[in-house]
């Protein structure tokens, strides 16, 4: 039935960093339940073009091919998203493929997501637990709390809100929404509050979170459904008094 | 922006403009709004604007510093946005290009608004109800003047809305969706005020 049923791609490639990108299309035959990362599998092992030249394999990044680690992400037909949750059934054709641009490009899907891994470090996105003797116990969370924090938690470091961002651009240092609202989990956990003054001077520096424009992108396109606007909401508050306990003083920096 | 300002600048970006931009705003659409009870009625309400005591320094403070520090500065922000309402055309991101359209028009509105009124009174003229009726008799004009002031309402009532999320007043979706509706109505109201004002002087 679906013997000559096939699957059209308009791959936007790059062959090196500084390079021009370039369209390039593939045909390939249908299989059932195919993701994106399974056709360009097929493409891996068949690198041939729609015009049946021989071309060179798609590079692209991927890891979890569950959607949890965040490595797949890349623009489908418009939209970041995850490779590997994108179902071919449900795509339009031909299925656009291209890297998500806000990031450098390494080669054809495959960007460097470097920026998020310092932006990480900038936030201090850590509970700092470790000392020089044996602290015991941290203060207990309330269960209810961890439950509300572990939606927070499921941040994978996709990039796909900083693709979707306007205010996240080559013109501006903008962090992006995913490390506002990984602040306030690091500072709602008992233990991660005791630096809390700490990561959000980090996220009032400059580039920080002041940068948000309000378009609420981000929350529409996460993959994990995080309430990144609810975040960046609560964190400007937090800001807010943050600034007035920095200039006034206040001897409650950290509680 | 070196130095970690840029919190600081964003801030008081968004305070001024509500305070004292936007009061102002809506202080000066009121007293126009005079001009449908007639000539007279907004000659005296403009005369009492006009003879404030301390009228420089509270043109200067009130009006003129955090205007040009909200418009410098707004540029800047309008200007690195890199718009994608094609691929997201979410309502909040079209309000948030809408933003910095009406920004940019406002801007426009506004510099030849003050050459007109201001700058011309300072050189001289006298600014009445027949200044307006002059520059207003131009059909061009009364198209230039609501496309102005609707774009200026909006401008402001959506930063209203901007203002309450960057200072964490609104953070739950549904206060924010509420605030909404709330800016929403303020655009619609002083939007009538104004144009109401405008053909007044037709």
């Amino acid at each position: 039935m679906s013997e000559n049923k096939t699957v059209r791609f308009m791959i936007t490639r790059q062959d090196t960093m500084d390079s021009a990108p370039y369209e390039e299309e593939f045909v390939l035959p249908y299989r059932p339940n195919m993701n994106v990362i399974s056709a360009l599998m097929e493409i891996q092992r068949n690198p041939v073009n729609a015009k049946g030249e021989k071309t060179t394999p798609i590079s692209w990044d991927m890891n979890c091919l569950e959607e949890v680690c965040g490595a797949c992400s890349m623009v489908i037909n418009g939209k970041p998203r995850q490779a590997c949750t994108a179902l071919v059934d449900k795509l339009e054709q031909p299925i656009r493929l291209a890297p998500m641009s806000t990031f450098p490009v390494v080669r054809d899907l495959q960007i460097d997501r470097e920026r998020m891994f310092d932006s990480m470090k900038r936030i201090k996105a850590w509970i700092p637990i470790d000392g020089t003797y044996e602290l015991g116990p941290g203060p207990r969370m309330p269960e209810r709390k961890r439950q509300w924090a572990y939606e927070l938690s499921k941040c994978m470091t996709c990039g796909v809100c900083l693709e979707a961002c306007p205010n996240v651009n080559s013109k501006s240092d903008f962090i992006g929404p995913a490390f506002i609202s990984l602040v306030r989990l690091f500072n709602a956990h008992p233990t991660g509050s005791m630096n809390r003054d700490e990561r959000l001077n980090a996220l009032m520096g400059d580039g920080g979170l002041q940068d948000c424009g309000n378009s609420q992108n981000c929350v529409q396109a996460c993959p994990k459904g995080i309430p990144l606007t609810t975040s960046i909401a609560a964190m400007n508050r937090a800001a807010t008094v943050q600034s007035f306990r920095n200039f006034f003083g206040s001897d409650h920096q950290v509680d | 922006m070196a130095d970690n300002r840029e919190f600081f600048y964003r801030r008081l970006h968004s305070l001024l403009g509500v305070i004292p931009v936007g009061l102002f705003l809506t202080q000066h659409l009121v007293v126009n709004h005079f001009a449908t009870k007639g000539e007279e009625a907004f000659n005296r309400a403009a005369g009492v604007m006009e003879g404030l005591p301390f009228r420089y320094l509270l043109e200067t403070f009130v009006i003129f510093l955090p205007l040009l520090f909200h418009a410098i500065y707004g540029l800047y922000i309008a200007f690195t946005a890199k718009n994608n309402v094609g691929r997201f055309g979410h309502f909040r991101n079209v309000m948030f290009f809408l933003q910095r359209v009406s920004g940019v028009i406002t801007l426009v509105f506004v510099a030849w608004h003050v050459w007109e009124t201001r700058i011309q009174a300072a050189l001289g003229a006298e600014v009445d109800f027949h200044m307006m009726a002059d520059i207003l008799s131009n059909p061009l004009m009364v198209g230039f003047y609501i496309v102005g002031i609707v774009s200026t309402v909006f401008h402001f009532a959506n930063g209203l809305w901007s203002f309450s999320v960057s200072w964490g007043i609104t953070i739950s979706p549904r206060s924010q969706r509420i605030m909404t509706y709330i800016t929403m109505v303020v655009f619609v109201a002083l939007s009538v005020v104004g144009i109401r004002a405008i053909l007044a002087f037709v």
